[in-house]
């Protein structure tokens, strides 16, 4: 069991060392640079930029620094378009607000996915089930960038119940978080009752409605923890889902988050901002679904392990 | 190997769709006459799917959505890209519809072109997916062994890797006029056109690009399911029967396999649809699609929502028609597994 863990955990590193080397070619051969602007700047400034930031040397050597410097001090190097801030500084303000985001958007997710998708299949085929599915069908099919903007329209500018943008208090965030997770509490929704629906029918479910127990009892304590699995499996797609959708909640609602600084540190050209950035997603996304993979071989006894 | 399978991957052990073969019935001409016939899965199926009322009515909707978007904009008396700058943003009115954007030009017009952009990047990039994913896990179902191991692996590898941010660098990236991929473009387009540097043609490069990108990320969860379904299907009688009448490896994969699993394949080829046609709106919203002065719903409802306080209907009518065909496209999906795959249908 632990040796799985350990491996599959260790498995990240490769994966994260191509998608580092991918990342930095990518940027290296595309045409222009961190310093090109409209205005041309004087050959003398740009050769002592270039200097500065090491962007004469070599790009192997380019590449070797770079990489040196992260294994061995964890130093992602400065950025090239926030003077005097380095990426771990921005990296280091930012990424906590993209987590607390992802966290309460999926804690959202699954309080409201989960008792829907649960309400649908022991309500089957009744109009309690058929409003269920159409409520997740909705949240699958309306985008997030569509949804945000009509939240807003409702609870901001006519209502004026909570703020339109900044991260400050707790009425800032019901919005985005909302926002975020509401995609992913449909997909739940839509597993749960699948899953459920499928222990539901099994023996041992019959065995214990056969001993007397309380229907709540048999839904809540016997067919949940089976029924549950599929929606296990998806926490790794899901939150990777949370994390790109995050890049247009967060523009949305002005969220001083990471997914901000990343499309604009690609426009950019800001090398190292968007190497570290990507990073740490990178990074973010193969852990999740290592740790989900392996909770899933512990819940499920059917799975084997290799 | 990750131990948890997505939410779509079939398992190995997965039943194949034979046709014919889901009735084991002792007398044997009834059943080669089944055979014969060959449909009576897809007319099951077909029957199935007609009493699913939301499914048929979100396919009549689909069509009725695909036809708007090929007929309004060369019926409409507005062109999708004329700019009336005296009349600036309308609200809808019987002249003009939909109303009118900020530069006056025609907001239904602008829809319905942006609606063949948002469903030709939808169906072109899933049509790339699924070549991808059927050969990729047909070849890799069909030699098992360490020829399906190797290709699996790569697929296990792949799901790690985080595509869209990938795919957002490329677009940020490859998307201008300064690459050697918009030069080799410009040599492909000068075998169709005259002048290929004419720069009106920079946008549709930009949409190849889409296309490209998103079919080439899509197709690792169709290669799963196609190999599951090869691997249950490759030991049966009827393919014994072909190889030994000296049937070729590709003609057994793509002409006796593949067809076998084609129920599957379906449904999974329509829930891609949506899928791919919501993270081009993303792209676009994120300004990296669809570029102006064309128009995708994505590219409208980020203009759109810009400015939803002061003209909402800019926001309303995009946002409208593509949460209408996405909801439609996986209403359908569901109604055709429960229809092609009566084993996980609802009672």
């Amino acid at each position: 069991m632990s040796t799985y863990a350990i491996k599959r955990l260790l498995s990240i590193i490769p994966t994260l060392f191509l998608v580092a080397t991918l990342v930095f070619i990518l940027v290296r051969i595309v045409p222009g640079g961190p310093f090109d602007q409209e205005r041309a700047v004087p050959v003398e400034v740009q050769r002592q930029l270039d200097a500065k930031y090491h962007l004469n040397d070599p790009v192997l050597k380019q590449y070797g620094d770079w990489l040196l410097a992260l294994v061995t001090k964890g130093d992602l190097g400065p950025t090239f378009k926030y003077p005097n801030r380095t990426v771990n500084e921005i990296i280091a303000l930012s990424l906590p607000v993209s987590m607390q985001l992802g966290f309460w958007a999926m804690l959202f997710a699954l309080a409201m996915g989960i008792p829907l998708g649960i309400v649908g299949a022991i309500r089957q085929n009744t109009w309690k089930d058929t409003a269920a599915m159409a409520v997740a069908m909705v949240g699958l099919s309306v985008p997030r960038y569509v949804l945000a903007p009509l939240l807003m329209l409702v609870f901001s500018l006519k209502l004026y119940w909570f703020p339109v943008a900044r991260w400050e208090t707790w009425r800032h965030m019901v919005l985005p978080i909302i926002c975020s997770g509401l995609p992913v509490a449909a997909y739940i929704a839509r597993l749960t009752r699948g899953g459920m629906l499928e222990v539901i029918r099994s023996d041992f479910i019959r065995t214990a409605r056969a001993k007397g127990l309380s229907e709540r009892k048999v839904v809540l304590k016997h067919a949940l923890r089976g029924g549950l699995l599929p929606v296990v499996s998806f926490l790794g797609p899901g939150f990777s889902g949370l994390l790109v959708g995050s890049l247009v909640v967060e523009k949305i609602f002005n969220i001083p988050g990471m997914g901000r600084y990343f499309v604009e540190a690609a426009t950019n050209r800001d090398y190292n901002l968007v190497m570290g950035v990507m990073l740490v997603y990178g990074f973010l996304l193969m852990l999740f679904n290592a740790i989900v993979d392996v909770a899933y071989a512990f819940i499920d006894p059917r799975v084997e392990l290799r | 190997m990750p131990a948890a399978p997505p939410p779509h991957a079939a398992a190995p052990g997965d039943l194949p769709a034979v046709p014919g073969g889901a009735a084991p019935r002792p007398a044997a001409p009834l059943r080669l006459d089944a055979l014969e016939q060959g449909s009576s899965l897809g007319r099951d199926a077909w029957r199935r799917l007609r009493k699913n009322r939301a499914a048929v009515a979100c396919g009549v909707v689909l069509v009725a959505m695909i036809l708007a978007c090929i007929l309004v904009p060369e019926l409409s008396s507005y062109q999708y890209d004329k700019a009336d700058l005296k009349l600036g943003a309308q609200p809808p009115s019987l002249a003009h519809w939909m109303g009118t954007d900020y530069f006056g030009r025609d907001l239904m017009a602008r829809v319905f072109f942006g609606g063949r952009i948002s469903f030709a990047v939808g169906i072109v990039a899933t049509l790339v997916s699924f070549v991808i994913g059927v050969s990729w896990g047909g070849v890799a179902g069909y030699f098992g062994g360490k020829v399906d191991a190797i290709m699996m692996r790569i697929v296990d590898v792949l799901y790690t890797f985080p595509f869209l941010i990938l795919v957002i660098l490329l677009m940020v990236f490859f998307a201008n006029d300064q690459t050697a991929l918009y030069r080799a473009w410009q040599v492909a387009l000068g075998l169709f056109v005259q002048d290929p540097s004419d720069p009106s043609y920079f946008p549709i490069f930009q949409i190849v690009v889409v296309f490209a990108a998103l079919g080439g990320i899509s197709w690792l969860t169709m290669a799963r399911i196609v190999r599951g379904q090869v691997i249950a299907l490759r030991s049966q009688p009827f393919i014994e029967s072909a190889r030994s009448i000296g049937v070729g490896h590709a003609a057994l994969i793509f002409r006796h396999l593949v067809p076998n699993a084609l129920g599957p394949i379906i449904v999974y080829t329509t829930l891609t649809i949506p899928e791919v046609m919501m993270t081009e709106a993303f792209l676009s919203f994120l300004g990296l699609g669809t570029q102006e002065p064309l128009s995708s719903w994505g590219l409208l409802a980020s203009t759109g929502a810009d400015a939803m306080d002061l003209f909402p209907w800019q926001l309303i009518f995009p946002a409208l028609m593509l949460a209408l065909t996405l909801i439609c496209f996986n209403f359908l999906g569901d109604g055709l597994r429960d229809a092609l795959d009566p084993r996980i249908r609802k009672d």
